[in-house]
């Protein structure tokens, strides 16, 4: 694990601990499915990161699963808000 | 080819950062969606990049990630922007509202 591993993970985490306080702070439901969009996709170059660190072909196939499952998500939550009506939560 | 790979993978972490920020510092729903978005998936196209310099024998497991990847976030970021105008969770201060000459503002609940 080089330095740069350890740069681009401290820079990634920020990225994420940034998106979690929308998720927590977000006013609105919409704010909170965007910062769970956002969340997914850095997890998303968490994972491949993690490959090239451990030097493991696995971990490839499990960023495409985390990948298909957060476009799930996405979706699902979007189909989800849109039944809600000036719902200000 | 790891001066490569360490430059793309600066730069992945770099917009990543980005993208986490502007999520969390832009004003309104709208701008929240693009910067969450778009920085993003910049951010992961490097990243992927700079591994496949790194290992180039993954390439193709790479390239796999990446296509999904730019079929997938702009459909989820137009569902979720979508989604915010249906459930009026949107700023009230839009200069053009195309949408509602086309009457979409209503069906579908």
């Amino acid at each position: 694990m080089s330095i740069v591993d350890i740069i681009v993970f401290s820079l990634m985490g920020l990225g994420v601990l940034f998106a979690l306080l929308r998720l927590v702070l977000g006013p609105k439901l919409v704010d909170r499915v965007v910062a769970i969009d956002t969340f997914n996709i850095v997890v998303i170059g968490v994972i491949v990161l993690l490959a090239k660190v451990f030097e493991s072909n696995l971990y490839l196939d499990i960023a495409i699963i985390y990948a298909i499952l957060a476009f799930l998500e996405t979706v699902v939550f979007a189909r989800y808000v849109e039944g809600h009506k000036h719902d200000n939560r | 080819m790891t001066i490569v790979s360490d430059i793309f993978l600066v730069v992945g972490g770099l917009f990543f950062l980005l993208g986490g920020l502007g999520v969390f510092r832009m004003p309104d729903t709208f701008n929240r969606i693009q910067a969450g978005t778009k920085a993003t998936t910049l951010g992961a196209f490097a990243t992927l990049i700079g591994v496949a310099f790194a290992e180039p024998s993954w390439t193709i497991k790479i390239v796999l990630i990446i296509v999904f990847i730019i079929l997938s976030n702009p459909i989820g970021s137009s569902a979720i922007a979508k989604a915010a105008y249906k459930s009026k969770q949107i700023p009230d201060n839009l200069v053009q509202d195309d949408l509602a000459k086309r009457g979409e503002e209503s069906d579908n609940v």
